[in-house]
Formats: structure tokens, sequence, C-alpha cells
């Protein structure tokens, strides 16, 4: 996999006391061109790194991707939207479960991937 | 100097094809948006380059984009391409965002309709089918949704904000087809400003006369034989398409599941016009642009085998308003064709001779620059071909 580092515009919030970790995150293709960015990136999360927090921060920081990772309204993700991390398929975890910790390192990238498609 | 632009939304991408009024050569520009289906796009009556399109994916969802400058540049509408990154952390992504109306006072009563099974299933939004920019003002744009409901933005949009009203004219009967449940055709150029007529598989026309408010059914006339328990059932009719001419209004022309049909009384009653047409069954319908008597149907073998008849892609012109029918062929394959034209693939501009163009799903789009006399193909190879809009430039 080609991999591209685009610049991080994050700025801390130093007056949160919440631990803040630097995730990296590749997102698929297509979110990528709606996104406007390329290849992986690095995302502030705050608190817990979660499957529920990363799109938070994903969402928050890329205004066009709400809807297209997880249902707008009940945040669930969308059927044929997975989550891997470490060669693991972290999909069907519950949203609160803590990613591997080699993810809240950064060692390890968050992968946002689409269902195997064939059409 | 006059000049067409054809906005083409495939399964994979958007296409821009543009002529002089000549109509001879054609340039080519996509895709855009390349790997979404491109379901639909339109542009303002009021300002040409003001371009909507619906943008969507199974995986990733729904997404509006909005072009301002006649299709060069598109951007989620009210996100400016630096806002994209959203650097204050504050989400302006409203713009792919459908949700119906669950309030108390229009919406609580409105939660489920009907499902192949019979039973009664919640509304769920999966995709925007068409798009419908106001006549007068470019920032008011309808959408025509599955699950079928309507919504409007009057933000360029930005926000959209549902019509209730509509899923309360039975919305409880309605039911999917095998092709979803959805809206598919709006129109708003029926001489009344606060007149529009909508059409939705499987639950009929409906006529909206206070700008959206409240709808009533308008499908008296039309039979399902084989697809209802009732044939002449008040609503869940699977209508295909429906069409008017803005100068004869009360008029409209109707392309059912099985059946064309014709109202002269602005859908308040229909009538057969089938006539002699090798199959009733197809899904686009047009109206010629200077004649409204002129209309024009693309005869596909029937609901399972979705091609034309004996292999031949044949669109048939009636020049009475129907019940006689000519085969226009010039220029159009006449053996081993099976491909298919849906329903919002084909439409008429507003030069005169009239042009009709038409997409299929095997990726060509044709055109006739002298009302359906003849046909050239236009782009032989795109991606399977889901809607052509047209626009006459001056």
């Amino acid at each position: 996999m080609i991999r591209y580092i685009y610049d991080s515009r994050i700025t801390n919030n130093v007056l949160s006391k919440e631990p803040a970790h630097m995730v990296r995150v590749i997102l698929p293709q297509h979110l990528r061109t709606l996104a406007r960015v390329n290849g992986e990136g690095t995302l502030e999360v705050k608190g817990p790194v979660t499957g529920d927090s990363v799109p938070d921060a994903l969402e928050a920081r890329y205004p066009v991707l709400p809807g297209t990772i997880r249902n707008h309204v009940t945040k669930q993700r969308r059927p044929f939207i997975r989550f891997f991390a470490c060669e693991q398929d972290r999909s069907h975890e519950l949203p609160d479960t803590p990613l591997p910790e080699s993810v809240v390192a950064g060692a390890e990238p968050l992968l946002i991937v689409g269902a195997m498609e064939g059409r | 100097m006059s000049a067409v632009r054809l906005l083409v939304g495939t399964r994979k991408g958007a296409f821009i094809l543009i002529s002089d009024g000549k109509r001879n050569n054609w340039t080519v520009d996509g895709p855009h948006f390349g790997g979404w289906e491109l379901y639909h796009l339109k542009a303002s009556p009021a300002d040409p380059d003001r371009l909507y399109a619906s943008q969507t994916s199974s995986w990733f969802g729904q997404v509006i984009q909005r072009s301002d400058d006649g299709g060069k540049t598109w951007n989620p509408p009210g996100t400016k391409p630096e806002e994209l990154m959203g650097a204050d952390g504050t989400s302006k992504g409203e713009s792919n965002m459908f949700l119906y109306d669950s309030s108390p006072e229009t919406g609580q009563s409105l939660t489920t309709h009907q499902w192949y099974d019979g039973t009664q299933r919640p509304w769920e939004f999966k995709r925007v089918w068409h798009l419908e920019p106001s006549m007068t003002d470019p920032d008011t744009v309808y959408a025509g949704v599955e699950d079928a409901a309507l919504f409007k933005s009057t933000d360029g949009g930005k926000t959209w904000v549902e019509l209730a009203g509509l899923r309360s004219a039975k919305g409880q009967l309605w039911q999917p087809g095998a092709g979803g449940m959805c809206l598919h055709t709006i129109l708003l150029n029926t001489g009344q400003p606060d007149r529009m007529f909508v059409a939705i598989s499987a639950a009929g026309t409906f006529r909206s006369d206070d700008a959206g408010q409240t709808w009533r059914p308008t499908n008296k006339g039309l039979r399902s034989k084989y697809e209802l328990p009732d044939p002449d059932a008040e609503v869940g009719h699977c209508v295909h398409s429906i069409a008017i001419h803005p100068e004869r209004p009360q008029v409209l022309f109707m392309q059912k599941h099985w059946g064309v049909l014709r109202s002269d009384d602005a859908g308040e009653s229909w009538q057969e016009i089938s006539g002699d047409l090798p199959s009733d069954f197809g899904f686009p319908i047009a109206v010629h642009a200077h004649e409204p008597d002129r209309v024009y149907v693309v005869p596909i073998k029937s609901d399972s085998e979705h091609y034309p008849p004996e292999g031949k892609l044949r669109v048939y012109r009636s020049r009475s308003g129907g019940n006689d029918w000519e085969a226009l062929t010039k220029g159009l394959p006449q053996e081993n064709c099976y491909v298919n034209v849906l329903r919002d693939a084909m439409n008429v501009d507003e030069l005169d001779p009239c042009g009709i163009y038409f997409g299929t799903t095997g990726g060509q789009v044709y055109g006739s620059a002298d009302g359906g006399d003849s046909w050239t193909p236009i782009v032989r190879d795109l991606p399977a071909v889901l809607s052509v809009e047209v626009q006459t430039l001056s």
C-alpha cells in the first residue's frame, strides 16, 4: 500500500485535562477524495482511543465526512465500513472498546476501509 | 450562439457533454466523482451555472455536491474548499443530512411503510434519486429520496427539511418495488407556482396545490392487475416516470410499470395511451419542447427482461398525444441490443428543431438533433447511465 503523509493542522487545547493521543488513520480512497486529503493522516484524539472517539475526531476535523462512516444520528458504523487495526477486524467491537495500545501510541494506524466489492 | 450541455449521471461518476447549437461535435468532460454513483444532476433554471448533483454510495452514503461555475468545480453546498479542513473543529457537513420529520406536530405518525412481507417497516434514508431546482430561485432545490420522501433546501443545498405532508398521503400503504421505494420524479413547471407533482415507486403520483405542504394521491385510472391485489387501488402503483409540457400543464404523460398513460385534468384521472407500442413497459417518458402532443418512450420487453423487444433499440414517438406510435430507428442499433434506458435518462433540449437525448445501461448516450428522426451516439463507452439532463444555453 502506498501511504501518503498529509499535514496535520490540529492544535492542542491547552485547557483540556484529558490526555491527547496522536492517532494515525488511513481512509479509503473515496473518502480521501471527498475530504481532499492524501493517504495517511494523524489525528489528535482526546481521552480514550476507541472505535467511537476516532471517528468523532475525524468527523470534527473533516466536516464533509459525517454520515459517510457512521449514521448521522445513531453514530452506528455504516454496514459496509470496516475498522481494521493490527491485522484484526475491530468493526464488531463495542464502540467504546479501547483500540490496541499500538494504535493509541501511534505505532500502528487505524484503517477505515470499505468492505470488499465486486461491482 | 446557443449551446447544449448534457449532465450525465452514471454508476461510476458524472460526465458533462457540451456542444454548440449544431449538436454535431461534442466534448466529454469527466468523470467527476469517479467511482461514486451519480443518480442525478440538474441545473437551476434561474442560474445556468448553478448545478446540483446527487453523489451516493452503498458504502459511504449520500453527499450533495454543488457547482457554481457550470460544472468546472464542485463543493458540498455551503462549504468552501478551505473549509473542508474544518480547522475550527466545527462541522459544516450538513449537506448530506436528510432527516425524516419526526416532530410531534407533523411527523410523529409517519413512522412506517409497507414492507415486502406485508408488515410495517420504519422509514430509512438511503439516497437521493432526483434533484429538482426551483424555477425561480437558484438556492431553492427539492430532493426526491429513497425511502420515498420529499425534501427541500432554501440555502443552496446546505440544509434540508422534509415536506412531511407527502407521507401523510397514505404513506403507510406505500411499498418498495424491486428497485427500492424511491421518489424519482418532481414536476415544478406546472403553470401554477404552488402546484407540484411527484411520482413514487411503488406508490403512484401525488399532487400538491400549496407548495408541498399537503398532498393527495392522483392515481385514478391506473390499473396494476398483476402488481396489486386491488388493481385500482388509490396508492401502491409503480409509476416509472411522468412528464409535462409547461405550455399545457393540465396534460400529464406517464410511463408506468406496465402502461403508458395520459391525464388531461392535471392528474385527476388517467387514460391508457399505449396503443400500438410493441411493449407498454418502460422507464422514461419525455415531451417535445415545442409540440405538447409529441411524446417519446423507449419500450422495454418486460419487467423481468429489461432490454428492448427483439434486441432492437427503438424510441417511439407519438405525434398525437399517444395511442398512435412510430418507431424511430435511424442510427440506433437494430440487432443484438440488450441495454435498458432508465427513468431519468431521457430528456429534450429547447432548440429548434428540438433535440432528444437518452443514455443506456450499456454506457451509450444517443442524441437526435431533429426531433428523433435520426440518432447518433455522442459517446459510447461510459459506465451504465442513470440520468441525462439537458441544459439549453444561450
